[in-house]
């Protein structure tokens, strides 16, 4: 434990995710940039406007790359937010004479509140819900901001809209806004690579498997919207000031819909391919006026076109072609895994105790009754023919289903009515048959996700990283921790999957056929892994077909037949039983 | 104002059988072929055109131009499985709907690029605008809408249920892997699935066009209508399709009446936004979660 708690910080220190600093001297580069711009821009007149524009919507589209390109969440209302931001600050400046830079803010916790309102309502389930809730949204928002005359002035619009003191001026207003876009565009490539950013991209690669890595899927998926709201906030509230006047027909759907053809032709994945997005839809329709009306259709084509050729936009396509995974992390000593379960307690009292569990699918009854314990420190078998319930087991018992009746507990606590997070959180971690790795993420962005989960011993994201590279050298990964995981074989894949819940240090591991898929090298290798699991005294439950590599590592044997347990004892005793032989064999009942 | 109430119950089941026909279409497309097709109030808009072009343009009689509106849309929704669904179809769920929402904003502009903005009229099924039925005038064309509703609504059940085609159907949308595995075409019955929810998003929107103009905004109106129908009824239910569909249409010609006209389109939201926040599953909630 002491290893990885204090890791070795000059090694660690050459890993750039672990660097504090990391990105501080390109948005340093960005805001000296973004003052040169200010003070050779034009300070009147057409292009200034286009500037204006393009500024201000990048900000708001930077949104939609943390709610759509980090999280996977589709909100179809970012133009519905900046005309929030943009009201909410036309109306305290003009109406109550509230100062600009105290109104930005107020405009920002407006559009947030409604984000989380919509967030709330939608979030719980799939992606789709909130795209349907958000285009009622911004239409319903269109129809109040023309209709509620009394408090948005109608169709006119509220014009005369001032700028803060001291920077009313064209070219120190336009100065503001591109070092608050500089800034905005550092914050959104820091929280990809936070933890915060990390739990996001692992909502929208695999809603499930992020729930049982311990990430409050939820909460994450609302502070995604919520933000992507804050920054459509910002970006409103300085459209106002930059055009001093504001109508409805500034911030309509079709508004929205540009915004999200801006983000995805840059490239959604990253605040930069959403820049250059924004900055080629502003200033192409200038050159392609021959388009007239038909630049929406023109729009909606390019985003299926997209979608089929280039999902990653531009910038994706760009950094994918020209960008290669960076080498691989060089050797250091890597403090060892922490593996022990359980600190404290003598061997030999249950881990994990299940007692009458069930679940029914309507007449289905895949668990009927089922009781166990598992010992801390065994390795633990659950075997059956298929269809006998082993991984509704798995399921109810990592919380993804919730039990008809019967109770979990882990260590004393009961689990019932823990979502999958908090059960991770109280020790718990698994794998999965098919595997469920997050696809767009590199295979140590994957692991620490893992060593990220609440109630581990490490948090630090120093110490973060030197506990996923130690769970990655356990598996034999270590060299691969920078490549994309996606790149790995199907075999690999699946130690990437257990270095996961590993680097979680979990009192208690589920396996769920971690041989299914391999080939018979595979499955030999797995053996060493488990036994060398075994050795470290790590308490494992796993489920199986591949009878060899039970017998090499399992200390006892349940079996499942029909949702009940017909034997549980030694695996002598279980594999001489008759009914465990007839249940396999298919004698009397069919398998 | 009561006075007016059973005139206001009629119309208000009127237009919610026609986001009852558009929404079962999106169900069906949810069910078969796990798309959420944010194009789906298109197949409405598109319908609409082309029963305008022929009646009008090609002077085609009313019930050839009308019948032949829902059969070319049939045509059109394989064209849409082919450029919208099908080159995606191995990829992430998100990918697919945001190519649907790329259509949904495609279809509608390029209308508008070809016929202009200004809608137009259709005339009704029948020349009779209707009768008096005690304190409800009953017009002809809500009439046909809330019989063809029906109509289709039995029709879907004996498919469904009876017939050899809707047990494949229903297999394939229940589990693609195994269908494919027993001899089913899986293919087949995606597009037979994309064919007949464009016919019915056309049905909605010919059935529609005499009493709403005929709109390049139509669609996304309908389309609206249509997911809120099926968020309220539950996702991917199909009974609950119908009753989101008759609920919204209810709630807003009664808001419209008694509340306030310029905010019709925002009492379905309201009534979504609360059903979200307090049964997020619908009416008829089904629990599709995504196997474990």
């Amino acid at each position: 434990m002491d290893g990885a708690t204090a890791p070795p910080s000059a090694a660690l220190a050459r890993i750039p995710a672990a660097r504090w600093w990391r990105g501080l001297p390109g948005a340093l580069i960005g805001l000296a940039v973004a003052c040169a711009l200010a003070a050779i821009a034009p300070d009147q007149g057409y292009y200034l406007n286009i500037i204006m524009q393009a500024v201000t919507y990048a900000i708001g589209v930077a949104g939609l790359v943390v709610v759509l390109g980090y999280c996977g969440q589709i909100s179809l209302t970012q133009a519905g937010f900046l005309g929030i931001g943009a009201y909410v600050l036309a109306l305290m400046t003009t109406r109550l004479g509230v100062p600009f830079l105290v109104a930005v803010p107020a405009a920002m916790l407006v559009c947030g509140a409604f984000g989380l309102l919509l967030g709330f309502a939608s979030l719980r389930l799939g992606g789709h819900y909130l795209a349907m809730v958000t285009i009622s949204f911004q239409v319903i928002l269109t129809l109040v901001l023309t209709n509620w005359i009394g408090l948005t002035g109608g169709p006119d619009g509220v014009s005369g809209i001032p700028r803060p003191a001291g920077l009313a001026g064209a070219r120190a207003y336009l100065g503001l806004c591109l070092v608050l876009l500089v800034l905005v565009m550092f914050y959104a490539w820091r929280l990809k690579l936070s933890r915060l950013g990390r739990a996001m991209q692992a909502v929208r690669d695999n809603e499930i498997a992020a729930g049982t890595c311990g990430i409050h899927v939820f909460r994450t998926k609302v502070v995604a919207f919520g933000i992507s709201a804050l920054l459509g906030g910002l970006g409103g509230a300085l459209f106002a000031g930059a055009f001093s006047y504001v109508s409805p027909d500034q911030f309509t759907f079709d508004e929205s819909v540009v915004m999200l053809t801006m983000a995805l032709l840059g490239g959604v994945q990253s605040p930069f391919g959403a820049l250059l997005g924004t900055f080629a839809l502003v200033i192409l329709p200038e050159w392609l006026r021959f388009l007239k009306q038909a630049y929406l259709a023109v729009y909606g084509g390019a985003v299926i076109l997209l979608m089929i050729f280039m999902p990653e936009g531009a910038w994706g396509w760009a950094v994918h072609r020209f960008w290669r995974a960076s080498r691989p992390i060089g050797d250091w000593p890597v403090p060892p895994l922490p593996l022990l379960s359980m600190q404290g307690a003598g061997p030999g009292a249950p881990a994990l105790e299940v007692e009458n569990l069930a679940m029914h699918f309507g007449g289905v009854k895949a668990l009927d009754g089922v009781s166990f314990a598992v010992r801390r420190g065994s390795v633990h078998a659950l075997i059956g023919p298929n269809g006998s319930g082993k991984t509704t087991f798995l399921n109810v018992v990592s919380g993804l289903y919730r039990a008809t009746s019967g109770t979990v507990r882990l260590g004393g606590v009961t689990l019932d009515r823990l979502a999958p997070h908090e059960r991770t959180r109280r020790g718990m971690t698994r794998t999965y048959q098919n595997i469920r790795v997050f696809r767009g993420l590199t295979v140590l962005e994957n692991v620490m996700i893992g060593a990220e989960r609440r109630g581990n011993d490490v948090q630090e994201p120093a110490a973060v990283i030197a506990r996923a590279l130690a769970a990655l050298d356990f598996v034999g990964l270590g060299r691969e921790a920078s490549l994309p995981v996606g790149s790995l074989p199907y075999g690999h894949q699946r130690y990437v999957e257990i270095a996961r819940a590993l680097a979680g240090s979990p009192d208690i591991l589920l396996l769920d056929e971690p041989a299914a898929g391999l080939n018979s090298t595979e499955k030999q290798e797995l053996g060493l892994l488990l036994r060398r699991l075994k050795g470290h005294g790590l308490t494992i439950l796993v489920i199986e077909h591949d009878m060899k590599l039970i017998e090499a590592v399992a200390d006892h044997i349940t079996v499942l037949n029909f949702g009940k347990c017909i034997a549980d004892g030694s695996p002598r005793e279980v594999l001489s039983q008759p009914d465990v032989i007839a249940a396999y064999l298919g004698e009397p009942q069919p398998a | 104002m009561l006075a007016i109430l059973p005139q206001l119950l009629y119309t208000g089941l009127g237009i919610g059988a026609i986001y009852a026909i558009c929404s079962l279409g999106f169900v069906l497309l949810i069910r078969a072929a796990n798309v959420v097709n944010f194009a789906q109030g298109q197949f409405s808009m598109l319908g609409a055109y082309i029963m305008l072009v022929l009646l009008v343009g090609l002077g085609v009689p009313y019930w050839a131009a009308f019948l032949l509106a829902v059969v070319l849309m049939a045509a059109f929704g394989i064209l849409f499985a082919g450029a919208v669904y099908w080159p995606l179809r191995h990829r992430s769920q998100l990918t697919v709907i945001i190519s649907t929402i790329g259509a949904s904003i495609l279809l509608p502009n390029a209308v508008l690029a070809i016929y202009g903005p200004s809608p137009a009229t259709v005339p009704g099924l029948f020349a009779s605008s209707g009768f008096q039925l005690g304190p409800v005038f009953v017009d002809s064309q809500y009439l046909s809408i809330i019989v063809v509703a029906v109509l289709m609504v039995a029709l879907q059940y004996v498919v469904f249920e009876k017939t050899l085609l809707g047990k494949k159907l229903q297999a394939t949308s229940q589990d693609k892997e195994m269908a494919a595995m027993l001899g089913i075409s899986v293919v087949g019955m995606v597009l037979i699935t994309f064919a007949y929810s464009a016919a019915l998003g056309a049905l909605a929107g010919v059935l529609v066009a005499p009493v709403l103009f005929v709109s390049v905004g139509m669609g996304a109106t309908l389309a609206l209508k249509a997911f809120a129908a099926n968020i309220i009824g539950g996702y991917g239910s199909i009974p609950g399709a119908i009753i989101g569909g008759i609920v919204i249409g209810l709630a807003e010609t009664l808001g419209a009446a008694y509340i306030s006209t310029p905010y019709k389109d925002a009492f379905g939201f309201v009534i979504l936004l609360a059903v979200l926040l307090v049964r997020p599953r619908g009416i008829f909630g089904e629990l599709i979660a995504e196997k474990a």
